[in-house]
């Protein structure tokens, strides 16, 4: 109840935010955007449209889950907020997760609203709705929780400044690391191969959401990549929000 | 009378920057506070009032000490259950308005429904915030942060309610309403610590007080202790006499007008101004003997460190 209490509260103040209306106002004219680069495009404009907007859409909510996320807890400590939020008989655990749960509400939200746009679009062009689109977004949003949990990971203990950058600067690694996995392949057995793997198994593998070309080429989509990715997802935000929590069980607010 | 609230040999530093060398703000503070009353917790500004609090509410961590709120540790969430607080400076969400503000309390203390809905009429009206109360907090003043913030730390009916510097913006008619209510609390049976450095607010309402300087409780006890009944001096106002002819028998503080204001003292030297007085035919506006105050004893103990 009282992690609801907090959640509701930051998604109020989320609400107020001003980046949030003009991100969403970017995803706005990116998704119409797609529509006019379509027309400039010999072949298959739909394709486009769909890459475009999933693209838009990725692109954005990142932005949205860093640049708040970032500023969620740091914005406590700074305007002292939290000195009578947490000398009532709340966990400092239950506080960070009724921050987080409050900004994926938020982005959740948003989400909802971007597809719908995205979507409105798309059934102008094509006069037919392409369910599997929704798949491609559902993850999308699992991987924007993950990039939330970084994002408050980071604000617990540094400066919205910085933890953008060092939440943008993950994402960069998480969208990059696959490659590392193609490398291990290409490496001869041995201690260079081992400590690829490990490298490869500390770091983010954000391409586990990314099923964007699947859907857009409209690739079939094995049932078990599905379940290892949201699987993958759930268990590195917990590790996240777990070391958040580590961070901001013994933090002092002077 | 059981303890309410007690600290042992707290210390605290903190680090400066990022070099390893730390300040030490607390340096072995121990007190305790009995249940029921009001207890004053005073100091200069700098000397470790809101780190005591702090380290209290778990806000930061003690290096070494122990700290039990009704004999309960106070690294548990569950030993600020009774605990009210109202820190200094109030800071607060500005967007929500005072209704809001105080629903969102309520809930976070499991106060829901209708009982919410009293509650925060009553403490409304109790810190005469009744008005305001749909205004954006970002519209109030300080003394009205200051009352919604008292409203706040009094939702969860405290057994223990811990103000920070309380009347630091209010003006004199919001300090005795806010004088009033604290001692209302202590009538209704709470117990409530108060650091303050507006020394006269601790003289008229608390019982025991502990003194903090740089760090270390130099002094703590009841007032009456602390205090005593000696007559320092007395002020003698009086009119159409100079002040020369009391050179011998006092000081000359100030003089205006045919006014002289007359420190004297040494007891048996009154009844000689009085006659002198007599002799001139002149006149006693006044005649005030000061004991000593908690002021007197905070600036000798400041001095004397």
């Amino acid at each position: 109840m009282k992690i609801t209490t907090i959640a509701l509260n930051t998604f109020k103040e989320a609400k107020r935010d001003r980046v949030l209306y003009l991100l969403f106002f970017f995803v706005a004219v990116c998704l119409l955007f797609s529509r006019f680069l379509a027309l400039l495009t010999v072949g298959d404009r739909v394709k486009i449209i769909k890459d475009v907007g999933l693209a838009s859409i990725s692109l954005f909510g990142m932005l949205m889950a860093i640049l708040m996320g970032t500023g969620l807890v740091y914005k406590e400590i700074d305007k002292k907020t939290i000195f009578t939020l947490l000398s009532k008989p709340i966990h400092r655990a239950e506080f960070l997760l009724g921050k987080f749960l409050g900004l994926v509400l938020t982005i959740f939200i948003m989400t909802v609203l971007m597809t719908a746009v995205f979507m409105l679009i798309l059934f102008l062009h094509t006069f037919a709705v392409d369910w599997k689109i929704l798949l491609a977004i559902l993850y999308i949003f699992f991987e924007l929780c993950l990039m939330t949990a970084v994002a408050l990971l980071f604000s617990t203990f540094t400066t919205p400044i910085l933890a953008s950058l060092y939440s943008l600067a993950f994402y960069l690694i998480g969208h990059l690391s696959w490659s590392l996995e193609m490398l291990i392949k290409k490496v001869k057995s041995g201690a260079g191969r081992v400590a690829l793997r490990v490298l490869y198994t500390v770091l983010p593998d954000l391409e586990n959401f990314n099923f964007k070309t699947e859907v857009v080429h409209n690739l079939p989509i094995p049932g078990k990549l599905l379940g290892v990715s949201f699987i993958y997802g759930v268990v590195y935000t917990a590790f996240l929000l777990l070391l958040a929590m580590l961070v901001f069980r013994r933090r002092d607010f002077v | 009378m059981g303890k309410v609230l007690e600290l042992e040999n707290v210390h605290k530093a903190y680090k400066l920057g990022f070099i390893l060398k730390k300040k030490p703000v607390l340096k072995g503070v121990s007190f305790h506070v009995n249940e029921g009353e009001i207890f004053g917790y005073l100091g200069p500004n700098g000397a470790g009032k809101t780190t005591t609090i702090k380290c209290i509410l778990n806000l930061i961590f003690p290096d070494s000490g122990r700290i039990t709120i009704f004999g309960e540790d106070s690294l548990r969430p569950r030993a600020r259950q009774k605990v009210g607080f109202l820190p200094e400076n109030p800071y607060f969400y500005d967007y929500l308005t005072g209704r809001e503000f105080l629903a969102f309390y309520a809930d976070l203390l499991g106060i829901h429904g209708q009982l919410r809905e009293e509650k925060i009429k009553y403490f409304l009206k109790l810190v005469g915030m009744e008005r305001a109360a749909d205004l954006q907090l970002r519209k109030y003043s300080r003394g009205m942060l200051q009352r919604i913030g008292l409203a706040q730390a009094l939702l969860n009916d405290p057994a223990l309610v811990i103000l920070d510097e309380p009347m630091g913006g209010l003006d004199p008619i919001g300090r005795k309403e806010f004088r009033d209510i604290i001692v209302n609390l202590k009538k209704e049976g709470k117990t409530v610590f108060l650091s303050s450095h507006i020394l006269q607010d601790i003289e008229m309402i608390c019982d025991r007080v502990a003194i903090i300087l740089a760090g270390e409780i130099i002094n703590q006890g009841y007032l009456g202790d602390l205090i005593s009944e000696k007559v320092l001096f007395t002020e003698v106002i009086i009119g159409g006499v100079p002040a020369a002819e009391f050179s011998h028998l006092g000081e000359s503080v100030s003089t205006s007008g045919d006014r002289v204001l007359l420190k004297v003292f040494e007891e048996e030297k009154i009844d000689r101004v009085i006659n002198l007085v007599q002799q001139n035919k002149g006149k006693i506006i006044s005649l005030l003997p000061r004991t000593e105050t908690l002021e007197d004893i905070f600036v000798n103990m400041v001095k004397n460190q």
